[in-house]
């Protein structure tokens, strides 16, 4: 009678199976939820080469209030053709940039509301500045359209001196001089060419590459954490742990079918956001997906353990809830799930890095953003695989059972 | 006859301010092949005592055998022999009974197989349905099945049928005498005197973390002397009669009085009738409602505790 069907461990490990694909709310927030978040954050994230630069333009200049304005100056050329003269038209042909030629909104409303970057004010002609920009300094969108419109008219205004100086142009020669900051004085050297643009054209460096490790670490971690701890508590609530107990059963027979029942499933998790993420973003690993999987089986069992161990003494499902969510938060925001946690202080960084997650995150992002093996990640798999064996140890000596 | 528990001076303390004596110098002997039932109130001990039986919980002090075995040595021997339906156990809402019973039975050795349990317990229509969607009474059967598919020599039901009603009540018995009947052996904990007294060869009423009785529910409900009770109440009196008085009427055992009227122990209905009507007669006061009546474990608690087993709704609690 030693087939399979009468093995504890696989009838314990078969039962936890079917429980879990019989609760479609369960099979939701593991699977579906980890899809949806990405999807949507990969959306809202999305890399766009084309990402647009809204830019008013205002042609009847019968404002006058200089709060945060920055005048152009131009030297206008005899005969002002150029299309310095005319931001409008040098604007509409730079694909990065919207340009809305005198909306009818108020454009100070507008500007105020973020529904434009910046506002250039063109002045009648004949006035000692052609224009003036107007921006919101503390909008960092604003800013940066600021700077572009300024380059733009900055790399326009030496292609007009380089024409002139090559006698093409029809004698036009003027100079773009933003006085306020004095960031480029391109009369000082009119020999400056503007340099070319060459982008770096690499897989791997948009947001959703570096999201869907993150996405994985986290799933790793909810999963565990919940699949084992959240289990645990609800079969010690039901006494169903104290009637295992009172059969011949192995104590340890349990114990490994727990862990084994949820690295079936953290392994199916992670196939599915790979494909997911292959199918919907192209994503592939530059690493090898052999290490990953020990990377994946590693986290996996580190945060079982984690869960088994929040979950030895617990009587109650909502103190169990309550220490759960008390351990992952501070992961979810420091282990550098969504944005890097090198963006936290120098001085915590210590203390993030010792964080299960963070080794994770780094592990997993060490694989499948840069190609690293095993070898090179061994500061992390050692910390995990530390967190795995402590708390298991732990969690078995203090395991209550009724 | 060998002994399939036998348990001597125990006793289990719980610490705290004051320390709760749950279980005092509690003396017990189950013969093989009987269904020995614990019977008392709500917090007498039964529960304790059993779960320090089927080595769940730890004595203070006081020495266990059970099925020639010790709790400690020999625990993986006596939970391959012995089976246990707990108070209250839930198991997995969403597992089938097949699946729960095919779970149950990978734990032991040897055992029945799960088919064979459910057919046991009569619950062959619902194999196939889960947990949650099972009636009180066929949770229970569950409960129990699960209990009888290590095929044990020992069984230990701990309230089996409370909060069911008297249909699923009657099925479980038919289980558990079915279970006897094959000379093994039962110890059952239960508040339902009735219970006992069909089902138990040998009771112990338990009061207060001790046996204050032992016996076949014949021989207790005989220790009254008198297998007869007489209940009666009378028109507004709030003279009280004196229970010495109507005690001294011929072929009565004993008499008490309390808030909802009178009550008599009596040997011989037939004779005591006539002479309690001819005493009320003499004291000149009338009869509001009478009945008379076999007595019952209850009474046999109530004559030596002089309270009643407190009731429980029958519909309670969930199981």
């Amino acid at each position: 009678m030693a087939s399979l069907r009468d093995w504890p461990v696989w009838q314990l490990t078969l039962a936890r199976l079917r429980l879990f694909l019989r609760e479609p709310a369960a099979i939701f927030w593991v699977y579906g939820f980890p899809i949806l978040m990405m999807m949507s954050l990969g959306i809202a994230f999305r890399d766009n080469p084309q990402e647009l630069i809204t830019v008013d333009v205002i042609e009847a200049a019968d404002v006058q209030s200089p709060t945060s304005k920055v005048q152009g100056q131009l030297e206008l050329a005899p005969n002002p053709q150029s299309a310095i003269r005319n931001p409008q038209s040098l604007l509409t042909t730079d694909p990065r940039f919207k340009v809305t030629l005198n909306p009818a909104e108020n454009w100070r409303k507008r500007l105020q509301a973020g529904k434009t970057d910046l506002v250039i004010e063109v002045n009648p002609p004949g006035s000692p500045q052609p224009y003036q920009f107007w921006d919101e300094p503390r909008r960092a969108e604003s800013r940066i359209a600021r700077y572009a419109v300024e380059a733009l008219l900055l790399r326009a205004g030496s292609a007009v001196r380089a024409d002139a100086k090559h006698g093409h142009a029809d004698g036009a020669a003027a100079t773009v001089g933003i006085d306020s900051h004095g960031e480029a004085d391109a009369s000082r050297s009119p020999e400056v060419r503007s340099p070319e643009v060459k982008h770096l054209e690499q897989a791997g460096s948009r947001y959703i590459d570096f999201l869907l490790p993150g996405m994985m670490g986290m799933g790793l971690m909810g999963g565990g954490m919940w699949g084992v701890g959240f289990v645990v508590v609800d079969m010690r609530v039901r006494k169903l742990l104290k009637r295992f107990l009172a059969t011949p059963m192995r104590r340890s027979d349990f114990l490994i079918a727990v862990i084994f029942s949820r690295l079936i499933f953290t392994l199916a998790d992670i196939v599915i956001l790979l494909l997911f993420g292959y199918l919907a973003f192209g994503i592939r690993s530059q690493g090898s997906y052999l290490n990953l999987t020990a990377v994946v089986l590693l986290g996996g069992a580190a945060f079982a353990g984690i869960g088994l161990l929040v979950a030895s003494r617990v009587q109650t499902i909502e103190t169990v809830s309550g220490l759960m969510n008390l351990v992952m938060l501070p992961m979810w925001i420091l282990s550098g799930v969504f944005f890097s946690s090198e963006r936290f202080p120098e001085t915590v960084q210590p203390l993030i890095n010792l964080l299960p997650l963070t080794a994770l995150n780094q592990g997993l992002r060490g694989i499948m953003l840069e190609g690293k093996s095993l070898g090179a990640l061994w500061p992390q798999l050692a910390l995990l695989a530390a967190y795995a064996s402590i708390s298991f140890t732990v969690a078995l000596r203090v395991f209550r059972w009724r | 006859m060998p002994h399939a528990i036998e348990c001597r001076q125990l006793v289990k303390r719980y610490d705290g301010r004051p320390p709760v004596e749950a279980v005092r110098d509690l003396d017990l002997v189950v013969h093989e092949g009987e269904c020995f039932g614990l019977l008392g109130p709500n917090g007498a001990g039964k529960t304790t005592t059993m779960e320090i039986l089927e080595g769940l919980l730890d004595a203070t002090s006081g020495d266990v055998e059970v099925l020639g075995y010790r709790w400690g040595t020999d625990d993986d021997e006596l939970r391959q022999r012995i089976g246990i339906s707990l108070q209250e156990t839930r198991l997995a809402d969403k597992l089938t009974v097949r699946e729960s019973l095919k779970l149950f039975r990978s734990f032991y050795r040897e055992g029945i197989e799960p088919d064979e349990a459910i057919a046991r317990v009569s619950l062959e229509e619902k194999a196939n349905t889960y947990f949650v969607k099972l009636s009180g009474g066929q949770k229970q059967r569950l409960a129990v099945a699960c209990a009888l598919v290590g095929n044990p020599q020992l069984l230990f039901l701990d309230e089996p049928t409370t909060g069911l009603d008297p249909q699923s009540r009657r099925e479980l018995w038919e289980v558990i005498r079915t279970f006897r009947a094959k000379g093994r052996t039962v110890l059952l904990t239960t508040h339902y005197m009735d219970e006992a007294e069909r089902l138990c060869d040998r009771v112990a009423v338990v009061d207060h973390g001790q046996i204050i009785a032992l016996g076949s529910p014949a021989r207790l409900i005989a220790q009254l002397g008198g297998e007869n009770i007489i209940s009666f109440s009378l028109e507004g009196g709030f003279q009280p009669l004196d229970d010495a008085a109507l005690a001294r009427l011929p072929s009565v055992r004993s008499a008490r009085g309390g808030v909802d009227g009178y009550s008599l122990t009596v040997e011989q209905p037939h004779v005591a009738l006539p002479a309690l009507l001819g005493h009320l007669q003499g004291t000149g006061r009338a009869l509001a409602h009478l009945t008379t009546r076999h007595a019952t474990l209850e009474d046999v608690f109530v004559s030596l505790t002089g309270r009643h087993l407190e009731e429980e709704p029958a519909n309670g609690q969930p199981a």
